[in-house]
Order: structure tokens, then sequence, then C-alpha cells
């Protein structure tokens, strides 16, 4: 049962701060888009059409020669859980918020490490995700197009000699691929560099968003870095691209930790250290607190000024603390005040444990 | 204090909002105030990608012509989807649209992406032709590495590959997989 257990475990292989660069990128991001021949788009299909898609995608991924290749992965409708677990599949960035939108049409694929996901009738028939903890771009994209091939040995995929693969919306033409990383920049937002590279960023063909894609705020310090460019460029070049611009902001980020501890270094310890007591001993939290203070004792984490805490506690919190999450753990639904609450006491218990 | 939106729940938030040196409070319950930061700020898109896109694309398509009814314009013969919908959800129908708007939508990809052919990945078993094509086209440039490095085994070998793909492509036809995997 890997669906009970994703919507039951904060915990993803995301989250484990292991991969290169971990201190600051915290995941690495692969999707592509494909879509059945032959068939209109998500958006122009009614529940039956919807269906036989989903159909169509669960006879190819039961196919016992895609399991043994891939891994062992199931399809869960979205119609078979309720809102608070579709929610927490999303918080933990496992599928779009998008997906949540007629969500009786939708469907969704999970290999049971959660590395691979694939969204089905979002705005595309599939959409084939890996996600990879630190700067791991290439293995994650090594892995969809492995998916990908097991796949299109019994799906017809709509492609074109000359436009690539075929997705409902145009900016996604081409390789479908979007690549991204995810970043924890605090340091150049503390020395006021982060608007500089962030526009640079826009310069070369790459955007910047927030924690949950499209139209989010940038929470925590957390940006994600991504292509904007899906065609005419292969997809090494387009990873090449982010790697090499990626690797450039991990620099200046790293720099700019080693300067703030050279020449402010009371400063930044009291940062740190003021985060971590209040996350210890705070009674009421939001969630935009919590995820400030995280930011900061990471900050502290990453820069060695605070040990005995691994990265991979944080970011399991991170989706722990949403209010989906919450409500599960406490199995009734919450005021906001009251979810506040209970918020800071899971901190407080999970941060006393550490001792 | 009740909400001074709703009425009829106590006030718990209270916000202060300055504006040139002016003062202004508004006192709200707590639903009130969810509902008000769902709409404005948060979480909420700030620009929702589809919608700029379906301005380009209204540009790019019909003008202003569709902005008050959607089924207008011409219609795919694949999904039947309408011009005026492509427009105004800024989402293509069906694959065979991509074919049948092309004249429109390649000024539209070009200013997406700056380039308007695809040089990614080919599906290995629908790929067909395209694969052969792009097989060539890595030969072609691993020829020229040869030839500049002076491996001239090398270049003959990869010229006599070139060769047959090519002949096979001006066929028509694909290689086999046999004939592949024989190679």
């Amino acid at each position: 049962m890997p669906l009970k257990k994703t919507i039951n475990d904060s915990h993803s292989r995301w989250m484990d701060a292991d991969g290169p660069a971990a201190d600051i990128a915290i995941s690495s991001r692969i999707r592509v888009a494909r879509n059945l021949a032959g068939i209109p788009f998500p958006h122009l299909l009614d529940q039956t059409k919807a269906e036989d898609v989903i159909h169509a995608v669960r006879l190819a991924v039961e196919d016992r020669d895609v399991s043994s290749k891939v891994g062992n992965i199931e399809l869960s409708l979205l119609s078979e859980m309720s809102p608070v677990e579709r929610q927490i599949l999303v918080d933990k960035h496992l599928i779009s918020p998008e997906l949540l939108n007629s969500f009786e049409r939708k469907a969704v694929v999970l290999r049971d490490d959660e590395v691979i996901s694939i969204m089905v009738n979002e705005e595309d028939h599939l959409r084939i995700q890996c996600l990879m903890p630190g700067l791991q771009l290439q293995e994650a994209w090594d892995l969809v197009n492995h998916v990908d091939d097991s796949l299109e040995r019994t799906l017809d995929y709509a492609f074109s000699e000359k436009l690539g693969y075929l997705t409902a919306c145009p900016t996604n033409v081409g390789t479908g691929m979007r690549a991204s990383v995810m970043l924890h920049l605090p340091a150049l937002k503390l020395i006021k560099q982060l608007g500089g590279v962030l526009n640079a960023i826009g310069k070369v063909g790459l955007t910047v968003r927030g924690l949950f894609g499209e139209g989010t705020e940038a929470l925590g310090d957390f940006f994600q870095i991504s292509n904007q460019v899906t065609l005419g460029q292969s997809e090494e070049e387009i990873i090449n691209n982010i790697v090499a611009v990626v690797s450039q902001i991990i620099t200046q980020e790293q720099a700019a930790r080693n300067n703030l501890y050279k020449d402010r270094r009371e400063f930044i310890e009291d940062l740190v250290y003021r985060a971590y007591g209040t996350l210890k001993y705070a009674h009421i939290l939001s969630y935009e607190e919590a995820m400030r203070l995280f930011s900061e004792l990471r900050l502290g984490i990453e820069m060695g000024i605070i040990t005995g805490i691994h990265a991979r506690l944080l970011n399991e919190l991170t989706v722990r603390i949403r209010p989906a999450f919450l409500i599960k753990l406490s199995g009734n639904d919450m005021s906001a005040h009251n979810r506040d609450v209970f918020r800071a006491e899971l901190i407080r218990k999970e941060f006393s444990k550490l001792q | 204090m009740m909400c001074k939106r709703c009425g009829q729940r106590p006030a718990t938030m209270h916000m202060t909002e300055i504006s040139n040196g002016k003062k202004s409070e508004t006192h709200l319950c707590e639903v009130c105030a969810r509902e008000i930061q769902a709409q404005g700020f948060g979480f909420a898109p700030q620009l929702h990608l589809h919608n700029f896109l379906a301005g380009l694309l209204n540009h790019e398509l019909g003008g202003n012509k569709h902005d008050h009814d959607e089924l207008t314009g011409k219609r795919c013969v694949k999904c039947r989807v309408f011009e005026g919908q492509i427009v105004k959800h800024g989402l293509l129908g069906c694959g065979d649209c991509y074919p049948f708007f092309e004249d429109r939508l390649l000024p539209l990809l070009r200013r997406i992406h700056g380039r308007t052919r695809h040089t990614g990945k080919v599906p290995e078993r629908t790929g067909g032709r395209a694969r052969l094509i792009k097989e060539v086209n890595n030969l072609k440039s691993m020829l020229k590495e040869a030839v500049s490095r002076e491996d001239f085994e090398q270049a003959a070998q990869l010229r006599d590959q070139i060769r047959q793909i090519e002949k096979s492509i001006e066929d028509g036809g694909e290689l086999s997989a046999t004939q592949e995997n024989n190679k």
C-alpha cells in the first residue's frame, strides 16, 4: 500500500539532504509533459474520456516489463483520497496544486520511494516527474528518461518531427521538460544581493519561483530556478544551462555566508540562536513564522554553527507543519489559532527529542 | 467588536494601513481575513501564466475579435476546438491543433522559445523518421570531431553509417529493429 505510506509519513526521499551541494541546493526536479496521440488534451475531456486516459496509463504502468525496469509503481485515483490526503501530496511536492482542480478526472502514479511521480490529466495527459535531494538534475533526467521510454513501449505519444512533444500549452512544446532546482539563499538575502542575482537569471532564459511553483511567494528563503525555453534546445543543453547558472549562485551564496561569518559573526550567531530558541520554546507559531525560523536555523546548521540537528528534520517538518498534515495528525479540523498552537507544540516536542 | 465585513463574528484581526500619511484601520473576523487573504496575496497567483499567454495568443491569432465569444473563428478539424477557445484559455485542443493552426502558432513559438524547431529527445518507438534524422545529425557532429582529430579510420566508419541511415530515410522506410540491433 504505497499510497497510505506516502500520506501517513511526512518523509520523502528528496528531504534527505544528502545529494551534492545539499547545503544550498535542497532538491532537483525534472518533469516532462507527454500526451497521447489522437486524444484531445485533458481540459477538453469529459469524465468518461478522462477515465479512458487514466485506464490507458494504468495498463502501461502495470505492465510487468515496466515494473521490472522502473520499480514498484502504483496508480491511485485522486477521487479515492480525502481532501486532506490530496493536499498532503501537494505539500510533499509530489503533485502540483493544479491537479486538485476537477480531481475526479485525475490520477497519480507513485513509486514507493516517492522519487518518481506521474500526474495523469493535469494540463497534459502525463506529467512524469523525478525529485531528488541536492543538485542532481542529470540523474533525475536519466531516471525520467528511463520511465518515459518504458511507458512509450505501450503508449502512443503525440509527437511531431518539427515541434517535438506536443503539449496543451505552447510554453511546454518541444522537450516538454521543466528542470528545476530548489535553492536556499538566506545569506544573499541578508546582504541584499538577491535582487541582482535573480534579475540576472531572467536574462539567461531561466525563471525563479517560490516554494510551491508558479505564482507562489518565496517562503523560507527558498527559490526554485527553472528553464523557460523547451523548444530548440536538447534536454542535455537545458540541464547544462541550469547547472551552470545554479553553480554560480551556489558559489555566491557560499561566499556571502563566509563573509557574514567573518565580518558579522555575532550578528549571524545571534540570528541563528534566536531562531533556535524560539522554535524550541514558542507556544504559538504561524506557518510563515515557522518557515522563517527554519530558514535561519537551517543557515546555522549549514554553516556549522549549530550541530546535532540534521537538515533532513527541517525538510520533513516543513511538510508536517502545513495545515493538512496538522489536521491529519490531530484527527480533526482546527481553527487557524488552534493550528498555530498545535504547530508550536509539535515543533517543541521534536526539538526536545534532540537532547 | 464585530467584524466590519460580515458583521456576524467577533473581529480578531486588526489591520492598520498607513498610506499618504493617512491611517486607516480594518477589523475582521478570522474567516473574512482568510478569504481576503486568499483573494489578494499569499498563495494566490499574482500573474497567471495562462492569462498572460492568452493575451499573446489573442494578439497572434485573432486580434481582439474573440474577446466576447469564445465559440468563434476557425475550428481544428480533429478536436473541433474553436480558435476563440484557444485564445481565451491559452491552451490548444489536441496535438493536431499544432499543424492546423501552424501559421499562426509559429510566430508565437518564436516569441516564447526563440526557436521553432525541436532538437531534443525523439520517442524510440513512435519517433520514426525524426529519430533517424537525429541520429544522422549526431553522427555528423561525431564525424566532424573525428576529422579534426585526424582519426580518419573512425571518420570513414562514421561516414558509412551516415550514408546507410540517410538511404533508409530517402527510401521513406525506417531501420527495422533487427537491422539496428545488427549494426
